[in-house]
């Protein structure tokens, strides 16, 4: 990067200006803070120069945009020939229901979808379990059966759309294959993500617990192997760092965390006897994005360069799709505050505007109304025409990666990826994540743990909490989504209509059918879209494929 | 001697948003209470049995996925049924401003929306297990 630059003039010219210039100032008013620092990195340099980039080699460490190590982005036209993604996140009551939400956002301009489930679907539950009371329909899509996932796409082209459904478990897979069968559709036009990432889940969420995680990854990969083969468009495994940082971890904790669990994902298909190639250039991941703005750009272009390196040299992948780090971002929920929370839009478009200058392929912008509820129609459309206002008005997709070559970025980008290196050595100390996931979950409880003190030190200023606040009584009073409290009935009778009509027999049949697939270690995804078919329940499926493996329940 | 406080925290139903509660516990320890932790995926009744066989001094209880008023009011019954209604509950999480009175109506002690300090929810718990005389 040097170049013709003389670093040690620079480095000589540094000690005079401080001399000169800085101590002066120093000596009459000092800095805001001691020391500055970002969630991973202590001890931010007043300034960044040359100095601080002198080892970066700029064909080795950056090079051009869509050339290893991807730095710079994966492709070489950046956001100049296709923008990234906008995908909101939406979905509430039933299937009918959230079709309508969808449709909206697609009339407004959202370029993919982004459905999410209530509760009990996300843990494989069915609306008229015990355990599923008071949460049917809320903060998501109830689904139980094909039909209400068929409610759900109605009218809605999915060879043109992507599709990305937001189920840390395999079960709706095999459910949304059925819909695309029966309508029609030829899988291997089918575009979109399922999350399906069950290492993530025990350290982060916990949905879908009831399974041992050694268990739980045959029939993740089920999925991944499924897809490999028949729906070569699909990405059937959406590695999250999302709630990593949700839950608390810095910057360098999200990457080193979640590539740490994209490697064992990657062992784990190996051992499974399939080639690298033919899974890693559709495994996708998902990232949060903070409001610290500078890290978060770095973090993204670390988290590039880390995983590329980790697909050559650790795995001595070929292709070099399968290098590629592809990922989805959601501006970070724990930054909305209840409290003048039409501040909340201001901090999703920073948010916004670095996961885009950081060069994600899709991204969600959250609603400033959610530290309440789920979004309203109004407050979700302002956040899409935020994502709409960064990609045709503020100028930055026009060039691919403007910040980079910026001393601080670079410097940034460097130091992000020599800390998610060393963390994902601790994991594989730990034997890897699928063994140390506890260990990972403690160190990102303590981080989240650590800064709620600083917070309440006032070592960290939140806007409208711990600084410039307003009584309660002065505070916004916002309009709220409310659901339907008579949903949750209407859909355990929609639910145990389906049930009584239904061919018993084919049902058990089907059932049982997956139970002996699963015992044989086969893959379970073609009984499963069977079972569907024949209106089996997500519930039911689960615990059909829990026989099979001997889950104790 | 004086006995340390003992707390349950629970999260009921389906909701696996653990940052709080997880966070909210270990300050808990660290300012010497003793924390019985049980985590998600309970049931109401479940909850209250553990509350009780636990002789637990105050309960707390966190949703972050929706549906808080109707989940923390069927504890509060489950509690009654079981012989616990007398143990205070605090509860936290996304509550809507239109669900906070019907919670102060089934006599949560106090609601601990986003933003709140560990610092408070201590004093809190203090001074109703002190008020409790238990």
């Amino acid at each position: 990067m040097g170049g013709k630059l003389d670093i040690k003039l620079i480095e000589e010219e540094k000690i005079n200006w401080e001399k000169k210039c800085v101590n002066p100032i120093l000596e009459k008013m000092g800095e805001r803070e001691s020391e500055f620092s970002t969630s991973s990195i202590n001890n931010v340099s007043r300034v960044y120069t040359p100095e601080d980039i002198k080892n970066l080699e700029y064909l080795d460490d950056l090079n051009f945009p869509g050339q290893y190590p991807f730095t710079r982005g994966i492709r070489p036209t950046g956001y100049r020939g296709q923008l990234w993604t906008h995908r909101l996140v939406s979905g509430a009551m039933g299937g009918k229901e959230s079709n309508k939400i969808l449709k909206n956002l697609l009339a407004h301009g959202e370029t993919g979808l982004n459905p999410v489930f209530d509760p009990p679907t996300l843990n494989v539950r069915d609306s008229d379990e015990e355990i599923s009371q008071s949460q049917v329909g809320i903060n998501g899509t109830a689904i139980d059966t094909l039909i209400d996932m068929e409610n759900l796409f109605d009218g809605i082209d999915i060879e043109k759309v992507s599709v990305s459904l937001i189920a840390p478990h395999p079960f709706l897979f095999p459910m949304y294959i059925a819909m695309a069968e029966n309508r029609g559709v030829k899988l291997h036009k089918l575009r979109g993500t399922i999350q399906n990432d069950c290492i993530n889940n025990s350290h982060s969420c916990n949905w879908f617990r009831m399974a041992p995680l050694p268990l739980r990854m045959k029939v993740h990969g089920d999925a991944v192997e499924f897809a490999t083969k028949y729906l070569p468009s699909w990405n059937p495994l959406s590695i999250v760092g999302y709630h990593i940082r949700e839950g608390g971890a810095t910057a360098a904790q999200e990457i080193g965390f979640t590539l740490a669990d994209g490697i064992a994902y990657v062992k784990d298909f190996i051992e499974r006897g399939m080639d690298v190639d033919s899974f890693a250039p559709r495994l996708s991941f998902f990232f949060s994005c903070e409001t610290d703005f500078l890290e978060e750009v770095a973090k993204f272009r670390a988290a590039r360069r880390v995983w590329a390196k980790i697909m050559k040299n650790r795995f001595h992948a070929k292709e070099e799709r399968s290098l590629l780090l592809r990922y989805h971002v959601q501006t970070a929920g724990n930054s909305l505050l209840a409290q003048q929370p039409l501040n909340n839009i201001i901090r999703t478009t920073i948010q916004a505007l670095a996961a885009v200058l950081g060069g994600c392929n899709s991204l969600h912008t959250n609603s400033y109304d959610e530290a309440f509820a789920a979004p309203t129609p109004e407050a979700a459309l302002i956040a899409l025409r935020t994502q709409q206002i960064i990609a045709h008005e503020s100028g930055v997709a026009n060039t691919v990666d403007p910040l980079g070559g910026s001393y601080c970025i670079e410097a940034f980008t460097d130091e992000l990826e020599r800390k998610s290196f060393e963390i994902i050595e601790q994991v594989d100390k730990r034997g890897g994540a699928v063994k140390a996931w506890k260990w990972i979950q403690d160190s990102y409880l303590s981080a989240a743990y650590e800064k709620q003190k600083r917070i309440e030190n006032n070592k960290e200023v939140v806007v409208g909490l711990n600084a410039f606040t307003l009584d309660e009584q002065e505070d916004q009073e916002l309009n709220l989504f409310e659901i339907d409290p008579d949903f949750e009935e209407k859909q355990i009778a929609f639910l145990s209509e389906i049930k009584r009509k239904r061919d018993q027999k084919s049902v058990e049949r089907a059932l049982n059918e997956i139970t002996h697939i699963t015992e044989k270690g086969m893959n379970t995804m073609s009984p499963m879209v069977e079972a569907y078919k024949a209106l089996a329940t997500l519930g039911e499926v689960r615990r059909a494929w829990e026989r099979g493996a001997n889950v104790a329940v | 001697m004086k006995k340390n406080i003992r707390i349950l925290l629970a999260k009921p139903g389906l909701d696996g948003h653990l940052r709080g509660i997880n966070v909210l516990a270990k300050a808990l320890m660290d300012a010497g209470m003793e924390v019985v932790y049980l985590g998600v995926d309970l049931t109401p009744n479940e909850i209250a049995q553990a509350a009780v066989e636990e002789g637990a001094d105050i309960i707390g209880l966190s949703i972050h996925a929706g549906g808080a008023a109707t989940l923390f009011s069927k504890v509060k019954s489950a509690l009654s049924e079981q012989g616990g209604d007398n143990i205070p509950i605090l509860v936290g999480g996304i509550i809507t401003p239109k669900e906070k009175p019907k919670l102060r109506e089934m006599g949560v002690v106090e609601i601990f929306g986003p933003g709140s300090r560990l610092q408070s929810i201590i004093r809190c718990i203090n001074e109703t297990v002190q008020h409790a005389g238990l």
